[in-house]
């Protein structure tokens, strides 16, 4: 019996190489394929990765399966700690709220902030950049003095600001910053814009009477998306931090939302009695950040045409 | 290089006139002026109030009046705290804020530094990883988080360090840490890198092969040309601290201008918050063009 397996190892090993090699000289891989492998042989990057998937599923399934709702209050158990006969994954707050639903749904109200705010950023990035870098001339210069005067300023103080104003609301803080994140986007934009239109491709679908508008949608901006997607992921733990930094502040999501910064600031004052309050929302957050800090250092490292 | 300083500076100026243009427009749009308290003031009160602010005349007038009035350091009362103007508040917090940064931004220079030589002398090695991974749990803990942790090892269990008060100098070792921790570990990044590069240039070669110690090369060759980089990382520098000493004067309970910045954005103080944004805007701006000021001068390769 042994034999035998030992016999059909031999056999499989002496097979595999040959598969490779002809795999290797059939199927060519495209710039994303191999991006894509690249990224996959990062360790760092996989790991987060999946714990990013899990953390989102957690965040996005998670509070259907408690008992308990954001708001409901558990009369018998105020300020406990994690108990599972209760269903009290996480423990409860001092006001008897169920910190495992309320540090969910703040995950959620973080990750969606992350996403929406990084999709303004970028889509406003990319065309401004884009636009700005394809005319060039005085255009272009005028349009980035434009960015270089936005980035001198406070934006932090400024967002701040408008929560005093417009109070305090979950889509100014959405607008707020997306409109601060996307001058580094359309900054890189417009550096790979300049050098891409002055390539073959380009000059070629300008001769085929393409309009300046198709130029930029087909030829440009698929181009330019490499980088612009490294700047993407980085952008999103930004944002999360962003936003926890205001709720923390008490100046982002109110109450009765949750959000992990508004859960941390809570934890904070209780954390000698009741230290599970902070680190539930903490770690989380944590995790998180982490995650997406690798997964933007693995696709920069994947992506990055340096190392090609 | 006149002409360039001479550009630098006029150029920095928009930026700051744009700020005071925003603040002010912000100030006018606001719901709720600053007499309009429960207990009306009587008319002719009301009058003479309007008079000495000028909200009779026209809003360019206004504006004209407004941007005098900044020029001078004058931001006008407080909407919240009676018997104080914003300049006051604003000079009463200063000296706690600028004690917090100076001594963070310090911190982080030599720590940083030293970290970051350290591991791009060994670069790869274990010491190396260790460093690097350790920068990266500084630049994505966020200081809010990290506060809480460390009032309750140093502060609740150990009992070492006060967790609040102000007055000496046991009250700002916490608060210090936590403000220069991502910037401790922005610097070990960057000198790394810079270190790095640096090392492989021909004429660290050249010293190398003349028989010269690691530690000579460092300190006459490589030092200047791995420091500069580390000069423009002043400038983002400042806001990250002025950011960050927001979060710490609130969690540590510090009589800094960020303390009166939040309170004052939660009791809507609006003349409070503006000044406190103009003011933290030109220190960022005026941070900014000393960066690039001293950048052009240290550094002989730039040519203006």
């Amino acid at each position: 019996m042994l034999g035998l397996i030992q016999g059909l190892n031999t056999k499989m090993s002496a097979l595999i190489p040959n598969e490779i090699i002809a795999d290797n000289a059939v199927v060519g891989l495209s710039p994303w394929q191999q991006a894509w492998r690249r990224l996959l042989n990062n360790k760092a990057a996989v790991v987060s990765i999946v714990l990013l998937v899990i953390i989102a599923v957690l965040c996005i399934f998670g509070p259907l399966f408690s008992p308990w709702e954001l708001d409901s209050v558990d009369w018998d158990n105020m300020g406990t700690p994690p108990h599972l006969q209760s269903h009290h994954y996480f423990g409860t707050d001092s006001n008897g709220r169920d910190l495992f639903v309320r540090t969910l749904e703040g995950g959620r109200i973080s990750l969606m902030v992350g996403l929406l705010a990084t999709a303004v950023s970028f889509i406003i990035g990319i065309i401004y950049g884009s636009i700005a870098g394809y005319a060039g001339g005085k255009t272009d210069s005028i349009m980035m003095r434009f960015v270089d005067v936005l980035y001198a300023l406070p934006f932090m103080f400024f967002v701040i600001l408008l929560t005093v104003y417009f109070g305090r609301s979950i889509w100014l803080i959405f607008i707020a910053i997306g409109a601060v994140e996307w001058l580094t986007m359309a900054r890189i934009v417009r550096g790979q814009t300049l050098s891409l239109k002055q390539r073959s491709f380009v000059e070629a679908a300008r001769v085929t009477g393409a309009s300046h508008y198709s130029i930029i949608k087909r030829h440009i901006i698929p181009n330019t998306l490499g980088p612009v997607i490294v700047y993407a992921t980085l952008t999103v733990p930004q944002v999360i931090l962003f936003e926890s930094f205001l709720s923390f502040l008490g100046l982002g999501v109110q109450e009765p939302m949750s959000s992990w910064g508004v859960l941390i600031a809570e934890g904070a004052q209780q954390m000698e009695s009741a230290p599970w309050m902070v680190l539930s929302p903490a770690i989380m957050l944590a995790v998180t950040l982490f995650c997406l800090n690798f997964i933007g250092d693995g696709l920069r490292d994947a992506l990055d045409p340096k190392d090609r | 290089m006149l002409s360039y300083f001479a550009k630098r500076i006029a150029s920095s100026i928009p930026t700051l006139f744009i700020i005071i243009t925003i603040a002010f427009f912000m100030i006018r749009l606001a719901p709720g002026g600053p007499f309009d308290s429960e207990r009306p003031v009587p008319a002719e009160i009301a009058a003479n109030l309007e008079k000495v602010y000028h909200l009779n005349d026209p809003l360019p007038v206004q504006y004209g009046y407004y941007l005098l009035n900044v020029l001078k350091g004058d931001f006008g009362p407080s909407f919240k705290y009676h018997d104080f103007t914003v300049s006051e508040l604003i000079a009463q917090g200063f000296p706690v804020s600028i004690q917090l940064g100076l001594l963070a931004i310090l911190l982080s220079l030599m720590i940083g530094v030293l970290l970051g030589v350290i591991a791009a002398l060994r670069q790869n090695s274990a010491i190396d990883y260790l460093v690097m991974g350790l920068a990266m749990t500084g630049i994505t803990i966020p200081n809010f988080v990290m506060a809480p942790i460390l009032i309750l090892l140093f502060g609740v269990f150990w009992g070492l360090l006060p967790t609040s008060g102000w007055g000496e100098l046991k009250h700002m070792v916490l608060p210090v840490i936590v403000l220069s921790l991502p910037q401790i570990a922005t610097v070990a990044r960057m000198t790394r890198a810079s270190l790095i590069e640096t090392l492989n240039m021909p004429y660290i070669r050249t010293a190398k092969a003349k028989g010269l110690p690691t530690r000579l090369i460092l300190s006459r060759h490589a030092s200047r040309a791995t420091l500069l980089p580390i000069l423009s990382w002043l400038g983002p520098a400042t806001a990250a601290i002025i950011t960050g000493s927001v979060v710490v004067e609130t969690i540590f309970g510090l009589p800094g201008i960020g303390r009166h910045f939040i309170n004052g954005a939660l009791n809507r103080d609006y003349t409070l918050v503006m000044g406190v944004v103009v003011f933290y805007g030109f220190l960022i701006i005026l941070m900014n063009l000393l960066v690039d000021l001293l950048y052009a001068w240290l550094d002989p390769r730039i040519k203006y």
